[in-house]
């Protein structure tokens, strides 16, 4: 085992996600503040220059995304980051990026809404995040770090997703994910893939080869369907290859917590905390939100285990569970919306109310 | 024999289908023109508006990127950020940049981007039937203003190339017409001083084209071109609106 005390720090969510683009040599970030999500702008602002990149102060969250479009399209790793009400005006480029295919990363740390919301940290924009977001018939990876850690290795692995698959891929954090203060270990081996395939789309001028097009829009009779059927071949391909989650305690729990992020985290101590009064509690922890982990769940469900979904808002991975689980068992739920969170207790309570 | 007037290389060998004296035509083969005069085809990006202009990606033999709706800016500033050396044109119309893309011409104008703008102005919405347009003259009838422009409801014509000469950031502003051969070869003449700016690094260039619309304006190719004439001028004058080209390094 290599030492990893010199390469440990003690960073914010929001900068260790920062640092995660910058080891995927991401090239250009655009940006426009919102909270609670300022930390990203800022530190790139300085960071992303050290090393040769661009930094770009946006004039809206459109003109943002739509820069992240023009990166992209020339073959640059590009990022933009904001937060749920932001993410929302971005949802038009997003879908213009899904629909021509262009590989970027697009970090949303929630916060409460609808509308204006709050500042709080949330989880209401998982239906969002997770069924494409913008107008039209498409997907994005979704990821949804639970550590400042994974804040900074899960982005990393983003811009790797994104090239890979040609598609907008998306972290999906909070507030308080993004604010929280935790060590980070910064890895010596940062190539997840090295057999990315080569950029031969990219607009980089007509130098001996024909023009390139990159585009949305398919006139033809056809040929829009034909475009559509491509891409859910992609997202075929997605949910085979990458679904992930973290399990803890789930080898013989015969009731267990469905959680992400931030409340996967509260979910955590309450395995901890049933442990001690003798409750086999189990918890399973999506990593991929899109392509969401079905088979997991369903195969625990097959054994008969019963699940509470805990989640920061009013119910909304709980449908992706229930499809997963199918009516073979039996799918609760509890949840807090507008920046309510529930504490280990408070949990444990209702867990102990369906023993 | 020696031919006298070629198709430009940077226009594929296809017939345009644009509407029958409709100046999308002319304003894309200047734009091409310009594009050969400067030998830039192998580095030029050129981008295709929502609009009559979107299929401008059937048309110019350089890459073409298609972006949404007003916002070509934000991606030429993407595109040349990220990569300084390709040469950004956006090719808009005015309910693209001049309506929901107002804040997007704007920023990018006042960063002082280096990139060419062409601005196609024909006063309405030509794809989706002739709507009323931001440049609309007062009391011009279209399918939504069917009592003609009123300022007191619509507001007034605005005027793109007068407010973006007004900011710091913009290098070479200027309107031209190619409704006769005179105009038309100023017009040649702007477009490419537009693309020369931005290769000598000299920043923001626009050149808006008035354009008739036949179709929507309901005239026949000949009555659109005096209309632009007789009453587009008044109210949109051709000319040099700003050029700091020569003082700027």
């Amino acid at each position: 085992m290599t030492n990893d005390f010199n390469n440990k720090r003690l960073m914010i969510g929001n900068d260790a996600l920062c640092e995660g683009a910058v080891q995927a040599g991401c090239q250009c970030y655009f940006g426009y503040p919102i909270t609670p999500q300022n930390e990203v702008p800022a530190y790139m602002s300085w960071r992303i220059p050290q090393v040769g990149g661009i930094f770009l102060q946006a004039e809206s969250e459109l003109a943002a995304i739509n820069m992240v479009f023009g990166a992209a399209a020339v073959g640059a790793r590009a990022m933009t980051s904001s937060s749920s009400p932001g993410i929302s005006l971005k949802q038009e480029g997003i879908s213009y990026l899904a629909g021509a295919e262009l590989p970027c990363v697009i970090v949303n740390i929630m916060r409460g809404g609808p509308g204006l919301g709050n500042i709080a940290g949330s989880q209401g924009d998982y239906f969002q995040a997770t069924r494409g977001g913008g107008h039209g018939d498409y997907r994005t990876i979704c990821l949804a770090p639970g550590s400042v850690q994974e804040m900074m290795d899960l982005t990393r692995e983003a811009f790797d997703l994104a090239d890979r698959y040609r598609i907008p891929t998306l972290i999906l954090s909070d507030g308080i994910l993004g604010q929280m203060m935790e060590p980070v270990i910064f890895s010596n081996d940062l190539n997840l893939f090295d057999d990315l395939p080569e950029k031969d789309w990219a607009l980089t001028g007509a130098k001996g080869r024909p023009p390139r097009v990159i585009k949305s829009l398919y006139m033809g009779e056809g040929e829009l369907e034909e475009r559509n059927w491509r891409l859910h071949d992609k997202h075929k391909r997605i949910e085979m290859e990458i679904p992930r989650c973290e399990y803890l305690n789930t080898e013989d729990a015969e009731f267990c917590l469905i959680a992400f992020g931030t409340a996967a985290r509260v979910a955590r101590s309450v395995v901890y905390l049933a442990e001690k009064e003798g409750i086999n509690l189990g918890l399973l922890r999506p990593i991929t939100l899109y392509p969401f982990p079905k088979r997991p769940i369903k195969e625990l469900a097959r054994k008969g285990v019963r699940f509470l979904v805990i989640e920061m808002n009013l119910g909304q991975m709980l449908e992706d569970c229930q499809l997963a689980v199918n009516g073979v068992t039996d799918v609760f739920f509890y949840g807090r919306p507008g920046g309510g969170i529930f504490n280990p207790e408070e949990i444990l309570k209702v867990v102990k109310s369906y023993l | 024999m020696r031919p006298v007037f070629v198709r430009p290389n940077a226009l594929k060998n296809v017939p345009f289908r644009f509407c029958p004296g409709c100046h999308h035509g002319i304003i894309h083969r200047l734009v091409a023109e310009a594009i050969d005069h400067f030998g830039i085809l192998d580095r030029t990006i050129g981008i295709a508006p929502v609009g009559c202009a979107v299929f401008a990606y059937d048309y110019f033999s350089c890459d073409i990127l298609e972006v949404a709706h007003g916002r070509p800016p934000a991606a030429c500033t993407g595109i040349k950020r990220a990569r300084p050396d390709l040469i950004v044109f956006s090719y808009q119309g005015d309910g693209d940049l001049a309506s929901i893309g107002t804040a997007e011409i704007i920023h990018a104008a006042n960063r002082g981007e280096n990139i060419t703008v062409i601005f196609v102005n024909n006063a309405n919405y030509g794809m989706t039937g002739g709507q009323m347009a931001p440049t609309t003259l007062l009391g011009q009838k279209t399918k939504t203003t069917p009592k003609g422009r009123s300022a007191s409801s619509d507001g007034y014509p605005l005027k793109v190339c007068e407010m973006l000469a007004t900011l710091e950031g913009t290098t070479y502003i200027e309107r031209v017409a190619v409704n006769n051969p005179g105009h038309t070869k100023e017009a040649g003449r702007a477009i490419k001083k537009a693309f020369k700016v931005q290769l000598e690094n000299k920043g923001f260039s626009l050149i808006e084209a008035l354009a008739s619309c036949p179709t929507n304006w309901e005239m026949s190719p000949a009555q659109a071109n005096m209309w632009i004439e007789e009453k587009m001028l008044k109210v949109f004058p051709l000319g040099i609106y700003k050029d700091t080209s020569e003082t700027k390094i």
